[in-house]
């Protein structure tokens, strides 16, 4: 019992600087519509400035002062963000948009290692709190206390603020109704830069207070972001109480799942403490089977995934299908004309392009936004290797491998769409986020971080030249599976449930079985690129269905062009050659990785295919006038 | 004879505020029957009873005899139930013909086949319904380059490749001019009378009502407060003072 009440504090404090993070995110949410993927980053950000103005003073003077410096020093760099690139992307696609801030965490990524290097940073404990008061027989450190004080406090600071202020009243106007808002001459451009700062402040201060309880490390960003997603998803977007509810809830669940250990039940050992992460992850889906709009959350009006409008498909033209012919024999002949390394990397470029042309099926044709299809592509892999591992044959191997994952977008397609926007969105990304916290907890079978190593194909394909023509017969016509689905009456039953929702529903079409099936089949496809992938590497780790995988096929597909076919092919060959050669030449690739994508967000929001496309159309009508 | 749609006692109630206080009414059919109303007479609530949008508090809607109370949209599309949207709804990336295509794929239930082209599927039956509502020159344009009035047929041309029993209208002439409403409601009428279908619809131009109607039903406050023929409705005292100041009645 005392146990569990001391599991209980341990969350409440944990729950403190989560609170204050997701609340962040919230309000940015709530008024701008922006998915801010770099608020870990601006968390993590606060971790680190607080350390080195703590180490700096080495006083109490220096903590405290670096707590509160490092919420400021994020808030200007928040000001910055936004009125550098988040002010000029307001009105995009939001996955677009999603893309820029995920940028944005490659950037200050690589900031964060050139000015604090790679090595863990201890911070300082918090001086006159560090010691411990027993409670129930029990010692519990004091800093503990004083964060839940602190969250508690924090809470009734912001409900006050924002119930009692001017500024306080412009949000809560903005997050009800934005357009009413800018109608009624408010300054809307001051009011999305002040929120933005606030978010960023609330985000930095709440990295900072962790200091003392956790060292300051790079992949914090990431970390947090997952946790905050399903605290602010639970709690319900743009929500301030459903913040601290569901910060309370997920940081109790955690507590609880540690506190539990090992636990036996039905014969069989469960390592609780292990299951951490899919404990919460669980905790989410459930809530949003049940409140699709979090416990304290209203519907939103969801801006759709593309704003791109297609022309009409019609059946492929002769011109394409010698195009293709002629595609089909040039990638063919790769490996006659260039040296072994090209066949690598050509190979690569295949396996991501099925597995951004899946994607594509589901955020294109279907309309709907997955953060998560890194699921299903790590979930093909592992079960491929696993397959080959316990002594199967590379074909049954793949076949595996597809199974898994074909199963899992099964089961999570059916929960996926039953939510709409951006909640559906986050919910895949949890499902990724399940996914990898299995892999990546469950050492026994998984093998943890290491992954698995040695997963070869047969004799006949260790060659690179033979395994990049198998490769190519099996993207290629995974590829061109995904091409052909647009033509057929399922492609356009799909489109015409993107297209109009409650017209689809009138003329009898089951949107959310359409939407399930594109689900299953895109999960599927994604498995068939991961489970070659496991193959043509020989060994593989959990990184397979961690977020950034996720989001490099976001924005394969995005840079590419969404709603062409040839885009998530021509993104994915553009996106491979560039990590490539970018991670070949300089230690910070990912900062240089992140420019160009942000650049290419700005100045090509249709994509590279999608801006040709428009660019020879609008030259077409010039030459018909 | 069983009508073709019988509604009978059906309310409907927003928090505290009833919308619809029980009414009944019936479609037969060849029939095309006018809802009215003043704004806020319940007439749209109503409206999204019986197309599946909204469920009913109490009362039953029959489709000839066949209870279809609060079935989903797509349920019934598949009993024969057709609809028209007060603000156009059609799918923007495809093309006229492609639209009327898909409708009828899902009425023969082949919408999720994947191995043949979606545009070889009932190219010839889509082209004679476009020919019936006049838009057979537009059938290869984008569906959002048409124009208004061409969308509304378009509408049309879809509910009918369900071979309806029943076709729902919501205010079918909203944001067309005088001389387009004439010509969509007579399409209408036309294929009212000659494929038997019953026709309820919405409106709010008394010119059209009263040309076009067979029968009006009046609402006022969630009740119905009159019905019959034009004549008749024109001619009934509570009507008029719930249209007082308009001068149609």
């Amino acid at each position: 019992m005392t146990a569990l009440l001391v599991q209980t504090l341990n969350g409440l404090a944990a729950a403190s600087s989560l609170f204050l993070v997701a609340v962040g995110l919230s309000l940015i949410f709530g008024v701008t519509r922006i998915v801010n993927f770099a608020h870990g980053s601006f968390y993590m950000l606060g971790v680190y400035i607080a350390y080195s103005v703590a180490t700096y003073f080495g006083n109490a003077f220096g903590f405290w002062g670096g707590v509160l410096a490092a919420g400021v020093a994020v808030a200007l760099l928040g000001v910055i963000v936004e009125v550098a690139i988040l002010r000029r992307i307001y009105a995009a696609p939001e996955l677009l948009q999603l893309i820029a801030t995920f940028a944005l965490v490659l950037i200050i990524k690589d900031a964060a290692l050139y000015i604090w290097g790679p090595e863990d940073l201890l911070g300082p404990r918090a001086p006159g709190f560090t010691g411990a008061v027993e409670i129930f027989g029990r010692p519990f450190p004091t800093y503990d206390l004083l964060l839940i004080v602190l969250g508690v406090a924090m809470l009734f600071a912001l409900t006050t603020f924002i119930k009692r202020t001017r500024f306080g009243l412009l949000l809560r106007a903005a997050t009800e109704d934005r357009e009413m808002t800018d109608a009624l001459g408010v300054n809307q451009k001051l009011l999305f830069t002040a929120v933005f700062a606030l978010g960023c402040f609330l985000a930095g201060f709440g990295g900072a207070l962790q200091l003392p309880r956790e060292p300051a490390t790079l992949n914090m960003d990431l970390n947090i972001i997952a946790d905050v997603f399903v605290v602010v998803v639970i709690g319900g977007l743009g929500s301030l109480y459903g913040a601290f509810v569901a910060a309370v809830i997920i940081s109790l669940v955690k507590a609880y799942c540690i506190g539990l250990g090992n636990v036996a039940m039905f014969g069989v050992e469960f390592e609780f403490s292990k299951l951490t992460l899919v404990a919460e992850f669980i905790v989410m889906a459930l809530v949003l089977v049940f409140k699709p709009n979090g416990l304290f959350g209203r519907p939103f009006s969801h801006p759709r995934a593309s704003e791109v409008i297609e022309t009409p498909i019609g059946k492929p033209s002769n011109v394409q299908y010698a195009t293709l012919l002629v595609g089909l024999m040039l990638a063919a002949s790769l490996p006659l004309v260039f040296d072994e390394y090209t066949s690598v990397l050509a190979t690569d470029v295949l396996i991501f392009a099925l597995f951004a042309a899946s994607l594509g099926l589901i955020i294109g044709t279907a309309g709907l936004g997955s953060f998560g299809h890194a699921a299903y592509f790590g979930l093909g892999a592992y079960g491929a290797a696993l397959a080959a591992k316990a002594g199967f044959g590379f074909a049954p191997s793949l076949v595996c491998g597809v199974a898994l994952s074909l199963t899992a977008s099964i089961v999570f397609g059916w929960f996926c769409v039953r939510l709409s926007g951006t909640y559906m969105a986050m919910l895949t990304l949890a499902f990724a986020q399940i996914v990898w916290s299995i892999v990546f907890q469950w050492d026994a079978v998984t093998g943890g971080s290491n992954g698995i190593v040695g997963v070869w194909p047969p004799e006949l394909f260790s060659d690179r030249d033979n395994f990049y023509w198998l490769a190519l017969a099996l993207c290629g016509a995974g590829v061109l599976f995904c091409w052909w689905i647009v033509y057929t009456p399922l492609g356009y039953a799909l489109r015409a449930s993107r297209d109009s929702q409650v017209k689809a529903h009138a003329i009898g079409l089951s949107v959310m079985r359409l939407q399930w099936a594109a689900f299953a089949l895109a999960g599927a496809l994604g498995g068939v690129a991961g489970a070659i992938y496991a193959f043509s590497k020989g060994s593989i780790s959990p990184d397979v269905s961690a977020i950034p995988r996720s989001v490099d096929a976001l924005v394969m597909v995005l840079l590419g062009g969404i709603n062409t076919l040839l885009g998530p092919v021509v993104g994915a060959a553009v996106f491979t050659w560039l990590q490539d050669t970018l991670a070949r030449s300089t230690e910070y690739w990912r900062a240089v990785l992140g420019a160009i994508i942000l650049l290419l967000v700005m100045v090509f929001p249709k994509g590279i295919v999608g801006s040709i496309q428009s660019l020879t159309a609008s030259m077409k009508k010039r030459s018909a006038a | 004879m069983t009508p073709a749609l019988d509604i009978l006692g059906l309310k409907k109630s927003f928090g505290g505020v009833a919308a619809v206080k029980g009414i009944d009414f019936n479609v037969n059919a060849g029939e095309a029957v006018a809802l009215i109303g003043p704004n806020g007479a319940g007439k749209t609530t109503c409206f999204n009873l019986i197309n599946g949008q909204l469920k009913p508090d109490a009362g039953s809607v029959s489709l000839f005899g066949e209870n279809i109370t609060s079935r989903s949209p797509e349920a019934l599309f598949r009993a024969g139930v057709a609809r028209t949207f007060q603000i156009t709804a059609t799918f923007a990336t495809m093309t006229v013909r492609e639209n009327v295509q898909l409708a009828l794929m899902s009425h023969n239930g082949s919408a999720t086949k994947v191995f043949c082209f979606a545009t070889s599927q009932h190219a010839a039956r889509a082209d004679v319904l476009l020919n019936d509502v006049g838009l057979q020159s537009q059938s290869s344009r984008p569906c959002a380059e048409l124009a208004y009035g061409d969308l509304k047929r378009l509408e049309l041309a879809v509910a009918l490749a369900n071979d309806p029993r029943l076709l729902l209208m919501d205010e079918p002439t909203a944001g067309m001019s005088p001389q387009e409403r004439d010509g969509l409601m007579q399409l209408a009428l036309t294929v009212c009378r000659e494929r038997k279908l019953a026709l309820l619809f919405t409106e709010h131009d008394m010119d059209v009502v009263f040309k076009f109607a067979d029968r009006i039903i009046v609402m006022n406050r969630g009740r119905l407060i009159a019905q019959g023929r034009p004549d008749e409705v024109r001619a009934n005292e509570e009507v008029r003072k719930v249209y007082l100041g308009s001068t149609h009645v």
